[in-house]
């Protein structure tokens, strides 16, 4: 509309201007469709108050906070916290800590699902995958309290099957919840039994787009089936696997509370502790809003430069990103 | 699909190879994925002394409903369970309500304005206050403790909005508001008599989503809540299941009593696992076509 109005020009005298015309068409809009504007309300009131509030809540991470005086009352101390959270040797520990589960947790959990989607495109009894697939997405409705319960009990070194089956074989019960060097392990092969299935969904949506005579050339051609899906079925799921990378590198600092949180304890905490769940010791049980809120900060501005850089760099070599 | 790779020419053997590495692959997994869920179930209906001494393995033994017994005569369970039937249940119907509403005002280009509050929103996806700014924000607008935050607090989200964006400009088409506009229907009326009755599958997944997220949530009402009464579900089970040594170790004066308690917590705690998942998991093989069509929607960037 706005090349249509430029492309008047030039305006007789008494007429109004392009700019002129241009918003009382909007103002026409605006009035016409002023329904929905009632429709987007309670969505706009809800991100205001509960997701653009706490934006401005964020300068508490250079004040130090003392309820009575409020978000905008207290007394500005510049980096002080981020000073403190940086001169404390804990703090890269925990840094430490959350990349490592992290790129681990990603480095696990996006192939796998991947392969899944392959494997059960070339299933040709369509119940047995149809089946396959309603097993595979179930765990992903188990909630995270009842996963962690589960491990508690499953790797239990006296009742759990884990350790039984190991004493079967001659082994020695081993408390896998309590051991900082199985902690990373746990955490991850259990998302990824969790998550497989449903992560797996978008690639055979994405499968199920390739044309059939791709395939019946390529076996006229003579190509195996490995060749088929290296040449055909990954390059048309590319775009998918690159959309959901950069989601990934977006989130590297952050590790979901959730869980990490169930499945701590006193033995594992020098490996387990994560930005996330620091935060909320720090923030919630130890009332440190001011320093909670610093450490918060600092993780998300780090998670939002990588997600930038990481979209950036697919746009340059995959022409697809984000935005 | 299935038709696509089957010819009248035998497959090579090298295919056929792959075809049996891969259909051991597929079962290996679904043992992998099902073990445990089996497990659960025969643990909840065996006798505890097996359960304890790790001596079940393919089947039940002993087989009892005690577990089940002691965890239904449980109050903190059935009020668990009522508060998050009531914080699902509100919150499904006030987030799918407002997500659709808002999803088909953002899906009508010509809406000025549309493209500003739809970057707005987006942004919140990528960046956001973190747990304390809101924590001190939902305890200045005096929302703590209350059942009023456990329903509303997560009943939006955006991705559910551009889920419903995405399906309303690919899915509906232009011109259908615009004849009906011609016919003197209002935007209103225009939502509820054509859009919605035209949209059942993507309202069917965005309540499936928000419910299944209230369901499982235990982080909000664990930070938010302090009133036992109003705990939702998870919270309960989370003392079940992760905590209960303590409940048992202080349960009355008399020692044997005490002691066949602490014997049953481990067949109490997977009869809770059954209690708390089986609405879930039954509902789900219904539900299950929807959650796909969600998925795919959503890869269909908006």
């Amino acid at each position: 509309m706005a090349a249509k109005a430029k492309a008047t020009a030039p305006v007789p005298a008494g007429e109004l201007t392009p700019r002129q015309k241009k918003r009382k068409e909007t103002i026409k809009l605006m009035k016409r469709n002023y329904e929905l504007y009632f429709f987007l309300l309670p969505a706009v009131v809800f991100i205001a108050l509960f997701m653009y509030a706490p934006l401005y809540g964020l300068q508490i991470a250079f004040k130090t906070y003392r309820t009575g005086d409020g978000i905008w009352g207290s007394p500005w101390v510049g980096l002080y916290w981020f000073e403190q959270f940086f001169n404390s040797p804990r703090s890269w520990q925990i840094i430490g800590n959350t990349l490592t589960i992290s790129i681990y947790s990603l480095v696990v959990s996006f192939p796998f699902p991947i392969i899944l989607a392959i494997i059960l495109n070339y299933i040709k009894n369509l119940k047995f995958k149809r089946f396959s697939q309603t097993v595979t997405y179930m765990p992903y409705f188990i909630s995270t309290v009842v996963l962690v319960g589960m491990m508690e009990l499953f790797f239990s070194p006296s009742s759990g099957f884990i350790n039984t089956i190991i004493k079967m074989f001659g082994g020695e019960a081993i408390y896998f919840m309590g051991e900082p060097k199985y902690f990373q392990h746990m955490y991850v092969w259990s998302g990824l039994w969790q998550s497989i299935g449903y992560s797996s969904i978008i690639y055979i949506a994405a499968l199920s787009g390739v044309s059939p005579e791709l395939h019946e050339s390529a076996v006229i051609d003579g190509a195996n089936i490995l060749q088929r899906i290296w040449h055909i079925d990954i390059p048309s799921i590319m775009p998918t696997m690159v959309i959901l990378l950069i989601l990934s590198l977006g989130n590297i600092m952050n590790v979901g509370y959730e869980k990490v949180y169930l499945m701590q304890n006193d033995m594992t905490t020098n490996v387990s502790e994560v930005i996330s769940t620091y935060v909320y010791k720090i923030g919630l049980v130890n009332a440190q809003f001011s320093f909670s809120t610093a450490i918060g900060l600092m993780n998300n501005v780090v998670n939002f430069i990588v997600l930038v850089i990481a979209n950036t760099t697919a746009n340059k070599i995959f022409g697809s990103g984000l935005w | 699909m299935a038709a696509k790779t089957r010819s009248s020419i035998k497959e090579p053997l090298f295919d056929r190879v792959f075809y049996a590495i891969t259909f051991i692959l597929l079962l290996l997994l679904l043992i992998i994925i099902l073990y445990p869920l089996w497990f659960v179930l025969m643990a909840s209906l065996s006798d505890a002394q097996y359960v304890n001494n790790g001596t079940i393995l393919l089947y039940p033994r002993g087989f009892t409903v005690l577990g089940y017994e002691r965890t239904l005569l449980d109050e903190d369970i059935w009020i668990g369970y009522g508060n998050t039937i009531l914080y699902t249940g509100g919150g499904t119907i006030i987030g799918t309500f407002c997500t659709v509403l808002a999803g088909y005002a953002l899906s009508r280009t010509d809406l000025p304005g549309h493209n500003i509050i739809m970057k707005l929103f987006v942004f919140t996806m990528y960046f956001g206050g973190g747990m304390i700014p809101f924590y001190i924000i939902i305890k200045n607008l005096n929302l703590l403790d209350t059942r009023f935050l456990m329903i509303i607090i997560s009943c939006i989200t955006v991705y559910n909005i551009i889920l419903v964006r995405s399906y309303f400009v690919t899915s509906l088409p232009k011109e259908l508001f615009e004849a009906a506009s011609i016919d003197g229907c209002g935007n209103t009326r225009f939502m509820f008599t054509i859009v919605v009755p035209l949209s059942k599958a993507i309202i069917s997944v965005i309540a499936l989503y928000v419910a299944v997220s209230y369901w499982n949530s235990y982080f909000y009402p664990m930070i938010f809540l302090s009133d036992f009464n109003k705990r939702p579900l998870q919270l309960v089970l989370r003392e079940i299941l992760l905590t209960a040594n303590m409940n048992t170790a202080d349960s009355g004066t008399d020692p044997v009593a005490a002691q066949r308690l602490a014997q049953m917590s481990s067949v109490i705690k997977y009869s809770a696992i059954v209690i708390s998942t089986v609405p879930i998991i039954c509902v789900y093989p219904f539900i299950q076509k929807y959650f796909v069509q969600g998925v795919m929607i959503g890869s269909v960037k908006g």
